[in-house]
């Protein structure tokens, strides 16, 4: 019986059959990842690249916390369309500091990947506080409670050490002070600081 | 990319297409000596497996899909360090600089390569450089009187400006309004230009350290009767006294300074609210206006544009 069958082996060997299908679904990962891993392309950081201070660190978790990544994409891929609206398409060494990165996949609102410098920060308050007093067709939502809520900065050098560990090359000095830096900011001061840092590295060499 | 990452791609991308290959001719075979349509030996509860071929349509594209695949890794990059029959890329993502994206993009142009992006931006600025081009070598005056050039301005400022200054460039509280003859920092072309090249930095520092709230409240009823409005005279002939400070940049007679971006206190235009409370505010907390530099983001041609439309607003 089942002389003939040779898929037999797989279907009655359960932990054959996992083996193979990891090896299977495997393959895309090992050829398309891995290598990327130990590029200088995907590790190294461009020109000029600075990491984030402690108040820009603070604003990127409230960035994550209130989901803006949902709707806003950090990622100008290299079409004309993108570039003349948001300017020089990404590189991969703007990122190698970025865990996890927000690069995002969906786009409500625009690509905030060089965002910085483009509005001053009297209008990212007004902005964040209502979107509609600046854009009056805008239908992002207002985020009133980040003028309230004020920062106490306890995990805030923490944070960096562990980024320190993954190769952000901050300095003892910037991780002693991280606390007094971020201790009673308003939380959209360290959102609009994190904003107005975004693609500033590239952009500053512009010309 | 190393020789090593180079090969790890390429033996275990070719291994596995092989593989698949293999995988499918070895089921396109009947090898279990049962003839098609005929059921197998294989029963569980009652449940019997017939002896069917893959469908044909399937299997046809299946080869089709590893032809494709044949032909694209050797048409384009995708085999490790292989670049491709083509020569073709789509960015330069291996950079560390702008310069170092220009010097290769002109590089891989040398060796007769193709970088798509390059070649769509050149496809753009063959179109569009000569509009521009032309429009940057005409007088902003003369710009702001063309319908064409207006219309492109717009086109620009809806896009750029109009998030700040508003969609009719009418501004809001905090972003001044470019429709009338009040300026910040001068209304000619060329300062219009300037603004939008290298942008502002507005300095109205804050008094509240300097100056009680007494004191405070004088000078801004000294303010708002400069632009004629009706105020307890006591009040601002004693603010008039503290003036002096204020004057070293709106000026004895509060008619503002350009060169500092210092307003005009008596033309009853109010960046930041015309109210008592609000100046007050201004004067306790200060203001600290930021216009962008645009020059690096948009190029002098497109910001000549641009300034011949926001020119034309109050110059008809």
């Amino acid at each position: 019986m089942f002389k003939n069958i040779k898929h037999d082996f797989v279907e009655k060997r359960v932990g054959w059959l996992a083996i193979f299908t990891v090896l299977t679904i495997s393959i895309g990962g090992l050829v398309e990842i891995t290598p990327l891993l130990f590029q200088k392309q995907t590790n190294a950081p461009v020109v000029g690249l600075e990491p984030y201070t402690a108040l820009e660190l603070e604003g990127r978790d409230i960035y994550i916390r209130e989901g803006c990544n949902v709707c806003h994409s950090q990622m100008i891929r290299p079409f004309r369309a993108e570039t003349e609206r948001y300017g020089h398409y990404s590189l991969a060494g703007e990122h190698v500091w970025e865990r996890p990165f927000l690069w995002g996949s969906k786009r409500t609102g625009p690509d905030l990947a060089r965002v910085g410098g483009r509005y001053s920060d009297e209008w990212h308050y007004v902005h964040l506080m209502n979107p509609r007093d600046v854009v009056p067709e805008s239908n992002m939502p207002g985020y009133p409670w980040l003028a309230e809520n004020t920062l106490d900065g306890e995990y805030t050098a923490k944070k960096m050490e562990v980024y320190r560990q993954y190769g952000v090359p901050y300095t003892d000095e910037d991780i002693a002070g991280a606390k007094e830096a971020v201790a009673g900011k308003r939380e959209v001061d360290a959102l609009i600081a994190y904003l107005q840092s975004l693609g500033t590295a590239l952009q500053q060499q512009a010309n | 990319m190393s020789s090593f990452w180079s090969a790890w791609i390429i033996v275990l991308t070719l291994a596995f297409l092989v593989f698949i290959i293999w995988l499918l001719r070895w089921n396109m075979s009947n090898y279990t000596g049962i003839k098609e349509g005929e059921l197998m030996d294989h029963d569980f509860d009652n449940i019997v497996e017939i002896n069917n071929p893959l469908p044909r349509w399937w299997m046809i594209l299946f080869w089709v899909t590893i032809v494709w695949g044949f032909f694209y890794l050797a048409l384009f990059p995708g085999l490790g360090s292989f670049q491709g029959l083509l020569g073709w890329s789509s960015s330069n993502q291996n950079v560390r600089s702008l310069e170092q994206s220009r010097e290769a993009t002109q590089e891989r142009l040398d060796a007769g390569l193709i970088v798509q992006y390059d070649r769509e931006m050149r496809a753009a600025e063959a179109e569009y450089g000569p509009v521009f081009e032309a429009l940057s070598q005409r007088p902003i005056p003369e710009l702001a009187k063309d319908e064409e050039a207006v219309e492109i301005g717009q086109r620009l400022f809806l896009q750029n400006c109009a998030q700040c200054h508003g969609s009719n460039a009418m501004g809001g509280k905090g972003f001044p309004n470019l429709t009338d003859d009040a300026w910040l920092y001068g209304g000619s072309p060329e300062a219009i230009k300037t603004t939008l090249l290298e942008g502002r930095r507005g300095q109205m520092p804050a008094f509240s350290g300097q100056f009680n709230d007494q004191e405070i409240t004088e000078l801004a009823t000294y303010v708002l009767s400069l632009s004629g409005r009706k105020v307890d005279p006591e009040l601002a002939s004693a603010g008039k006294q503290k003036f002096a400070v204020c004057s070293a940049c709106h000026g004895a007679d509060g008619k503002g300074n350009q060169q500092l971006g210092a307003p005009n206190l008596t033309d009853n235009i109010w960046l930041y609210g015309g109210s008592q409370a609000a100046i007050e505010e201004t004067l306790q907390n200060g203001r600290q206006g930021v216009m962008p530099a645009w020059e690096n983001i948009l190029g002098e041609d497109k910001i000549h544009v641009i300034s011949a439309y926001v020119y034309g607003l109050s110059n008809e």
